[in-house]
């Protein structure tokens, strides 16, 4: 049996006086997709910033099981190799593309800015690999030289996921991917990433208010209610058979739809 | 040859002797004298002191008279006399309360001990042009009434404090605070320094700063708690006497602004303090000063920076106009090395997109 | 480095050899030997206030008053001429507050303060060339903020710095940088040379004599100590190449130095000649012999 991915044990993040989130414990297996779901404020950004080693949290740890040097703790890596471990076995996809994208540099240049980082220096291969990973995400390859500026939305979010994955990560964490985008262009990135997450045999933490998103790509669910996991289980289980008061309301709210 | 480059050294001695000429202006009328530059353009002294770091009036008369009435040439050359200075130590924190103050308004509140003192200011002016002045009306002195200078002048900003309504000072952090004319400026600044670089910073730029944060760009709420300006001691330890003597008398202008602040919670809600201190009597920059310094606490106070002037790199970085002024002019320059490289990339650029399109019109009437 | 004991030169009495204070070359130097200990990296120094504009050498008039004394030969260049306005002026500057011989031979010199150019003689050992420099950061147009160059420095993470160059090849099809090109000192910083010519950036690489830079408005020193590997930034298959002329110098007929372009009538004739001064005029009375 092999090693948990990642293994967060009593994470606990305050803000001044209010709890963010309290006490989250749980084990993500390889190839495992898991979703954290709950309403908006219900710490579970929060909760995904502290995984990445983006937030450090006031108690408990978070470890992580690296390709190469066995397993370490996030929030006792030097910054060094924190970031460094985030551009080449990490991915994160923000909710804003912005955030993810360079929007001065052309869609090529996003992508291959992994492969510069890490030591890529021909021109004619990064270019390659680039227009690779566009024709991957769906995007005409005549758009290569054009910079996000002028990309829509559901494009931005398909190069930000081209950019992260470029590298082959092993581990993503999504910030709502599909947060404000139209529900066709939704359906779309959904249907892409399932297919990438497949091929990739990514392990991946996924953050979002949807059920439907949740339902549609998770292995297994989190919810979370005011900073705590009130239900955890696999995801069919826990949206067929909500057991606690909270998802069931969650789950009946999306019913009618 | 290039004659405009070529030769310049007698070029630069002609240029030289020209700027004597024309600083000294028509030889039919007397030269300015450095005591009328001091009383008579007491402001412009004030200034170039104040952004030249030094005072001493006398200096920064024969810096206005010698830059031509150019006060940022002024305090460059102020500056850059100052800089040569040997440093013999550094006085005590100067203490404002024990101000003689020529001038002392709050506009938060209508009586404070003291009292409002309206002393010379230019706000009640009619901005009517005063042509006795042209005619050289001679006026006769102001009467004055006697000045109690054995009286402390409480301020209100400590008032404001006994009661916990304002937050108190900050504590003396303990040990020297860095010197940014020695030390370079290092990035995040504690709250000292960036006080330092306000000081010495352009009173323009601070200017324009502070005012953009009334108009909705980090709007933080002032109120002038408190303006003074007036006369403070200067006391200074000697080493071989280990107790404070008083070296001298300075003029300063010290604006306490005063801040809502909506709270956190570690802290109830209570006001905030802005500062701003300006050698000599310069309320605008003093209170520009206090505005700018005030928005740049935002991440102290857990405010969001969304503004030009909460942005501490950005306000820092730019706020010196002897800087800002050397880099500006320095494209005068020549920079015909540069710009030769860029010709020949944008030559060889064009060349290949005609190449280029040539191609295309062969390729299609090939076709 | 000679003497640089202080005395009063009777026609400056009031200010001290080479202008600065002994305490604020003592500081200057202790940069310079942090910087040449950590070769390209920027570290910061107390810089002064200086009679000249910042922006106009400032930084390098630091570091050459820190450094130089009276057995001294100093040459100034600006855009490679020993005769534009700004040398001329930091040339009389140092002959009045050093005392020290000038030349305009870099061969003779010991000492070269140099804005935009590196001299086409080839230098030797023992001879300093000290750097103007106006923006120190070679990050600073990719990234505005201090405390963000500082990490990636730190950090080596220099990803953004090549994907300027992909966007120029992207856009242009080369690298269409000319001048301040970056360039990767010693395996471990990427540095700015300061705006001279990218066709000056080969002569940087192992060069026997010492490169200071100096970057007064910024407060920054940095040095790239004799003998050290300097590699201009490029790709596997865009490799780093350097400005060539098809016409040689009108006047000494060089066709291996850097050429200025001079439009010579109103109908905007053109002629070349070298913007190395010296070089061009060696070679000219060696043509004469």
């Amino acid at each position: 049996m092999t090693a948990p991915i990642l293994s967060a044990k009593g994470v606990t993040k305050r803000f001044g006086s209010r709890v963010a989130c309290r006490g989250v414990s749980f084990d993500l297996w390889p190839g495992e997709v898991l979703g954290i779901v709950g309403e908006s404020g219900s710490g579970k950004t929060t909760l995904l910033n502290c995984l990445a080693g983006r937030l450090i949290p006031d108690e408990g740890h978070v470890a992580y099981e690296t390709a190469s040097v066995g397993t370490v703790d996030v929030h006792q890596l030097s910054e060094a190799r924190r970031r460094l471990l985030a551009r080449t076995e990490w991915g994160f996809v923000h909710q804003d593309a912005r955030e993810g994208l360079r929007m001065g540099a052309s869609a090529g240049a996003n992508i291959g800015e992994r492969l510069m980082a890490i030591g890529a220096r021909h021109y004619g291969e990064i270019r390659g690999t680039a227009s690779d990973w566009l024709s991957r995400v769906e995007i005409d390859l005549d758009r290569l030289d054009d910079r996000p500026t002028a990309y829509s939305g559901g494009m931005r979010q398909r190069l930000q996921i081209a950019r992260n994955l470029v590298s082959e990560p092993r581990l993503v964490f999504m910030d709502e991917p599909t947060g404000g985008l139209d529900v066709s262009v939704q359906a779309r990135l959904l249907d892409l990433l399932r297919g990438l997450v497949d091929s990739f045999h990514l392990s991946a933490v996924l953050v979002t208010h949807d059920l439907g998103v949740a339902r549609l790509l998770t292995h297994r669910l989190m919810v979370m209610q005011g900073g705590e996991v009130v239900e955890a289980g696999l995801t069919d289980q826990v949206l067929d058979d909500p057991q606690h008061a909270y998802t069931q309301m969650l789950v009946a709210s999306i019913l009618p739809v | 040859m290039y004659v405009a480059v070529k030769g310049g050294e007698t070029a630069i001695a002609h240029s030289l002797e020209l700027l004597a000429d024309r600083r000294r202006g028509s030889r039919d009328l007397a030269e300015l004298t450095l005591d009328q530059i001091d009383q008579q353009l007491a402001l412009a002294v004030d200034r170039v002191m104040t952004e030249g770091s030094c005072y001493d009036r006398s200096l920064a008369a024969l810096a206005i008279k010698q830059a031509r009435g150019d006060l940022i040439e002024a305090i460059f050359l102020l500056r850059a006399y100052r800089t040569t200075l040997p440093r013999f130590g550094h006085s005590e924190p100067i203490d404002t309360s024990r101000m003689v103050a020529e001038r002392r308004i709050s506009s938060t509140f209508k009586d404070v001990p003291g009292g409002q003192v309206l002393g010379p200011t230019f706000d009640y002016t009619h901005r009517l042009l005063d042509f006795s002045l042209a005619a050289n009306g001679e006026r006769p002195a102001a009467p004055t009434a006697p000045v109690d200078a054995t009286r402390d002048l409480p301020r209100v900003g400590d008032i404001l404090e006994r009661e916990g309504m304002l937050e108190p000072p900050p504590a003396n952090v303990g040990g020297p605070t860095q010197d940014i004319t020695r030390d370079p400026l290092t990035l995040p600044a504690e709250r000292p320094v960036r006080l330092q670089n306000l000081a010495r910073g352009d009173e323009g730029f601070l200017l324009a700063l502070g005012y953009s944060t009334q108009r909705g760009y980090g709007n933080n709420h002032p109120f002038v708690g408190e303006i003074r300006f007036g006369a403070v001691p200067v006391s200074f330890v000697p080493e071989e006497l280990g107790f404070p003597i008083e070296i001298a008398e300075i003029d300063v202008t010290e604006c306490d602004m005063v801040n809502q602040f909506a709270g956190s919670h570690d802290v109830p809600p209570q006001f905030t303090r802005g500062y701003g201190l300006a050698f000599g009597h310069a309320e605008r920059k003093a209170m520009a000063m206090a505005l700018v310094d005030r928005a740049l606490r935002a991440e102290e106070l857990s405010e969001a920076v969304t503004s030009p002037a909460q942005d501490e790199e950005f306000v820092l970085a730019h706020s010196d106009n002897v800087e800002a002024s050397g880099f500006v002019q320095h494209l005068k320059l020549p920079h015909y090395v540069d710009f030769q490289s860029e010709l020949v990339i944008v030559r060889t650029l064009r060349a290949e997109v005609e190449a280029r399109r040539q191609q295309t019109a062969l390729d299609q009437a090939a076709e | 480095m000679p003497d640089t004991i202080s005395s009063n030169d009777p026609s400056d009495g009031a200010y001290n050899y080479a202008y600065l204070d002994e305490q604020t070359k003592r500081m200057i130097r202790r940069a310079i030997l942090k910087a040449v200990a950590v070769p390209g990296y920027q570290v910061p120094f107390g810089g002064r206030e200086m009679p000249l504009p910042y922006g106009w050498g400032t930084g390098g008039i630091q570091v050459t008053a820190a450094i130089i004394g009276r057995d001294d030969t100093l040459k100034v260049i600006d855009q490679g001429a020993d005769d534009t306005t700004n040398a001329v002026s930091i040339r009389r500057f140092f002959a009045r507050v050093a005392d020290v011989a000038t030349t305009t031979r870099t061969e003779e010199a010991t000492v070269i303060q140099t804005r935009h150019r590196v001299p086409e003689t080839p230098l030797k050992d023992g001879q300093i060339l000290v750097f103007q420099v106006p923006i120190p950061e070679p990050l600073r147009m990719l990234e505005p903020r201090e405390t963000e160059t500082r990490t990636l420095h730190a950090l080596s993470e220099y990803g953004v710095m090549q994907v300027s160059l992909y966007e120029s090849i992207a856009r242009h099809g080369r690298i269409a940088k000319t001048y301040n090109y970056p360039v990767l000192v010693n395996g471990r910083y990427i540095m700015s040379p300061s705006p001279i010519p990218k066709f000056d950036n080969p002569k940087l690489d192992r060069n026997p004599a010492l490169q200071l830079y100096g970057a007064g408005r910024e407060k920054r020193i940095y040095a790239v100590p004799p003998h050290t590997p300097v590699k201009s930034l490029d790709f596997d298959d865009h490799p780093f190449e350097i400005e060539r002329w098809t016409e040689c110098c009108a006047l000494c007929g060089s066709t291996q130095s850097f050429l200025d372009e001079m439009i010579v009538d109103d109908a905007g004739k053109r002629r070349f000649i070298c913007s190395d001064t010296d070089y061009c005029q060696e070679r000219q009375e060696e043509q004469r012999r």
